[in-house]
């Protein structure tokens, strides 16, 4: 009876992805659902359902419960005026490193076990200067030192909130895999110091070495897999006496890929060794979920959209590296006229904070509509990262994860006001700006109080938040 | 298209120019950017006209003749024989100018050191030329002015006296024929000082850790830095006196001290770049103690010292307006502000993007963004047009659409700040030129295949 137990939840039940599902933690479903909200009169954009005028979303429960034009608000409501505003949906960065207290664990070319979940820190500011520039969803990922970086961690930004509430509930697990110049190590300064020990070199050092290192793992794994069927196998006979194969934590994440449970993003340039990773995951049985950056993907937009994947990449960057010397703005258009759902990316807790404008860039290379160039950076997000049904688009019955715009978020002119995230409000700028005076208030009143004695009750700063 | 055009054939010529499509393909490593055409005679009519001096015109003429602007105004008339653009619809803007770019210098700087010419090795260079080292065929060259950025100060950097910027314009064959100003500027970077500034901390770990050691040796650089301007000084006036008095003896040429004379006589600006608020007040002190004349770049604290820079009148070219903010506890707008504030406060102060060289041609976004937090649009547009003339001092020839000026125009489907913002026709030094780069030829290349 147990051993038949383990053996069903071996597999089908991996550790890591307990890890993403099981965020209704007890600190979640204690805390009440937001007050409801009315937001008024704003220009609409949904993004997958076409944009409206002087229309109305209601949040209720954490969800969008209705849009429409002059809509009541409940009892209790919260009411804001958005005349002149814009509301779209919370932008989804698929590439990012915010925080990550920890990025590689770069020592040994597949690190499959190793969990972004584990390093996360709540309280990083970029979270919140992410929320300033209207995002709410990000796919925190390895970096791209070895071949396998390891397990990613979907995360909504909710700031102040414990890190369990903020990993996205029933997201799919997913890993990263990196390809090209950071792997081999090449574009790294050859500059020796004397006295200074050199940095190891770890294999691979070649593309050719990438690809071997991924079908070693991926054999691996497939045996490790046949071995566990086996002994499921047995199990099912009614064979007694059986040992459970050795659980393996390299392997298991790589299992689940090639059952189809946990999506890859793969860190990859140059548009040979994307299809090398798609050829290799279609012989082991896989899809490959995103290409991450895929500078040269409009080379191979047909074999990308024919393999049925996705690619996440910088809107305009170019040229900081060999590999991205061919890069170009019109490299999302390209794609996504060939059917590949493609997002653009930040991979940088700066350029996170206005992917609007990154965006806008699309309209003008590769000729999106306004719409095609938001759902780069919400919808086709969302979609990639399997959070589609919950996120990505203003619709009844999805998460109320957007935000309010001073104007056009297309506009380099506009930015957030106001960011929700499940109908919370986690950034608002007016509250920002009084939350500044009050600080340089209390801090003027500190350096004026006198030195010396501890401060007691007395004299304490009133803070009026106490009350 | 050709129904912009009054002649047929000029019509299919800047077709041509401007969609870059018809050019032959040979999309090379850096060798694509397309040549300019003539300095002829051309008319951009029934356009908005945004000159960048305050006084738009919503519907007028903009004539360009042998390089210059000659014509600009609601009614000006069109001289016979010009071939003339409607501008039905469209904004002409003068050209956007980058004050802190590497741009020539700099192709790709991970893993390709030998496409990076920005700094030279040893402390002390102020006979070294930007302007030496400048590609003329970099493959950002054509990306970057196709968005209208059509003239760049490109730098070098590193050491203490990193050696003289250069002002170019992004079109021509050859260095000397894109260049405005070959010796633009001198950069000095004043070894830093205190903690905020970051390069302290590193300093001091070179030293061991030791912190009288880290400021001892920074005293060392500075006084080795003051004794060569010093010698420099004395240098130019013996020169002078021989000059003046050829029974002297004959002073011996020294091309390093040569070099600096026209920084100490003010004939020639100093870049200082700072960031930390200790190191532009130090950089501003320094200059005046040295009697150069300072622009700081970089400038991130530069709102926290304005009215110190206001009081010395200095300038700042701005680099970090996208940078996150470097404290934990700076507000999320601190480095988006910075313009906003610096204007208010009354300092001089021009926008660049900053970064790496292929990203030039963020500039508008970058001045965008700072309209987005408190700058006035029009001051916006200025913050990379006019000041930038002003603060390098060619604000005759360069910054706004007015008669006389060089004919660098960007003629746009909308405003030139904004990211969705097409780029018709692109004039510079009065040549049209073709809007063909590499990513136009890359995208041609593969945005049909099956």
């Amino acid at each position: 009876m147990k051993i038949s137990l383990l053996a069903a939840c071996a597999l089908a039940v991996p550790a890591t992805i307990v890890a993403q599902q099981a965020t209704p933690s007890r600190a979640m479903t204690a805390r009440p659902a937001a007050a409801p909200t009315l937001i008024k009169n704003a220009t609409v954009l949904t993004v997958t359902k076409g944009r409206f005028e002087n229309t109305d979303i209601l949040i209720q429960n954490g969800k969008i419960a209705q849009i429409g034009k002059n809509l009541t608000a409940p009892a209790g409501a919260q009411v804001i005026d958005a005349t002149g505003k814009y509301v779209m949906p919370g932008i989804i960065d698929p590439h990012s490193h915010s925080m990550s207290d920890a990025v590689n664990e770069g020592s040994l070319s597949v690190t499959s076990m190793v969990r972004i979940a584990d390093v996360l820190n709540p309280t990083a500011i970029n979270i919140y200067r992410e929320l300033a520039g209207g995002v709410t969803t990000i796919n925190v990922l390895h970096g791209s030192a070895n071949t396998i970086g390891g397990q990613n961690a979907t995360v909504k930004l909710k700031y102040g909130r414990p890190v369990q509430e903020m990993l996205f509930a029933g997201a799919p697990p997913g890993i990263k895999f990196a390809l090209g110049e950071n792997v081999t190590q090449k574009n790294r300064s050859n500059v020796v110091i004397p006295g200074q020990p050199s940095p190891p070199r770890r294999y691979p050092t070649s593309r050719m070495g990438q690809e071997e290192v991924l079908r070693d793992a991926f054999t691996r794994a497939r045996d490790y897999r046949t071995g566990w069927e086996e002994y499921r196998a047995k199990v099912a006979k009614g064979e007694k006496a059986l040992v459970a194969p050795r659980r393996d934590l390299e392997l298991e994440p790589l299992v689940e890929v090639m059952e189809g449970k946990r999506l890859v993003h793969a860190h990859s340039y140059r548009s040979d060794e994307m299809l090398m990773l798609l050829n290799l995951a279609k012989e082991f049985g896989f899809k490959v979920a995103t290409l991450q950056h895929g500078l040269d993907g409009y080379k191979i937009a047909s074999e990308i959209a024919q393999a049925g994947t996705g690619l996440s990449s910088f809107a305009d960057d170019w040229s900081y590296k060999i590999e991205a010397y061919d890069a170009i703005p019109y490299n999302v258009a390209i794609l996504l006229r060939h059917g590949v759902v493609a997002t653009i990316n930040s991979d940088s807790d700066e350029r996170a904070r206005r992917l609007n404008i990154d965006a806008a860039k699309l309209v003008r290379y590769g000729g999106l509509t306004d719409d095609e160039a938001l759902k780069t950076i919400t919808y086709n997000g969302a979609l990639q990262l399997g959070v589609a049904d919950k996120v990505g688009s203003l619709e009844v019955g999805k998460d109320a994860d957007l935000a309010i715009w001073s104007g056009d978020p297309l506009s380099v002119y506009s930015s957030a006001e106001t960011t929700f995230i499940e109908g919370e409000i986690y950034f608002d700028k007016k509250r920002d700006l009084d939350m500044r005076e009050k600080m340089a208030k209390e801090r003027a009143a500190l350096e004026q109080a006198e030195r010396g004695p501890r401060p007691t009750r007395a004299t304490q700063i009133p803070n009026e938040d106490d009350k | 298209m050709t129904h912009l055009f009054k002649r047929a054939t000029l019509g299919v010529s800047l077709v041509m120019l401007a969609a870059g499509a018809a050019l032959p393909v040979r999309a090379q490593l850096g060798t694509f950017n397309p040549r300019p055409g003539p300095q002829g005679t051309y008319a951009i009519r029934n356009a908005r006209i945004v000159t960048g001096t305050g006084a738009d015109i919503a519907n007028g003429t903009v004539i360009i003749s042998g390089g210059k602007i000659v014509g600009v105004g609601a009614n000006a008339a069109i001289p016979a024989g010009a071939q003339t653009i409607d501008g039905t619809g469209l904004s002409v803007y003068p050209g956007m100018i980058d004050g802190g770019t590497t741009l020539g210098l700099n192709e790709i700087p991970q893993g390709a050191n030998a496409t990076v010419d920005v700094n030279e090795t040893g402390s002390f260079n102020p006979n070294v030329q930007a302007f030496y080292g400048i590609n003329p065929h970099s493959a950002h060259v054509g990306v970057t002015r196709v968005v209208g950025v059509t003239t760049v100060v490109s730098r070098p950097t590193g050491g203490i006296i990193s050696g003289q910027a250069t002002l170019l314009n992004l079109a021509g064959d050859t260095p000397p024929q894109m260049a405005i100003a070959p010796k633009l500027a001198m950069v000095i970077e004043l070894p830093r000082s205190g903690f905020a500034g970051r390069g302290f901390g590193a300093f001091l770990a070179e030293q061991g850790g030791n912190t009288a050691d880290a400021t001892r040796a920074r005293q060392r650089q500075v006084d080795s830095l003051k004794q060569m301007l010093r010698d420099a000084d004395a240098y130019g006036k013996a020169f002078d006196a021989y000059a003046k008095d050829k029974a002297l003896p004959r002073p011996e040429h020294d091309v390093v001290l040569a070099s600096l004379v026209p920084a100490l006589r003010g004939e020639m600006p100093v870049i200082f770049p700072a960031d930390a608020a200790a190191d532009i007040r130090s950089a501003v002190t320094f200059a005046e103690e040295m009697h150069l004349k300072p622009i700081i770049i970089g400038g991130r604290d530069a709102a926290t010292v304005a009215p110190f820079l206001k009081q010395h009148n200095v300038p700042v070219i701005l680099t970090g307006v996208m940078d996150l903010p470097s404290r934990e506890d700076d507000p999320y707008d601190a480095n988006y502000s910075v313009p906003a504030k610096l204007l208010q406060a009354g300092v001089k102060f021009a926008i660049s993007q900053g970064a790496n060289s292929a990203d030039s041609r963020s500039l508008p976004y970058v001045a965008g963004m700072a309209a987005a937090n408190g700058l006035p649009k029009d001051e916006a547009l200025k913050s990379v047009t006019l000041y930038p003339a002003q603060i390098f001092g060619v604000a005759d020839k360069l910054g706004t659409i007015e008669v006389g000026k060089m004919a660098n125009i960007v003629v746009t489907t909308g405003d030139m700040l904004e990211a969705r913002t097409d780029t018709k026709f692109l004039f510079i030094d009065g040549r049209p030129i073709p809007l063909g780069t590499k990513h136009t030829e890359l995208n041609g290349m593969f945005k049909d295949r099956p």
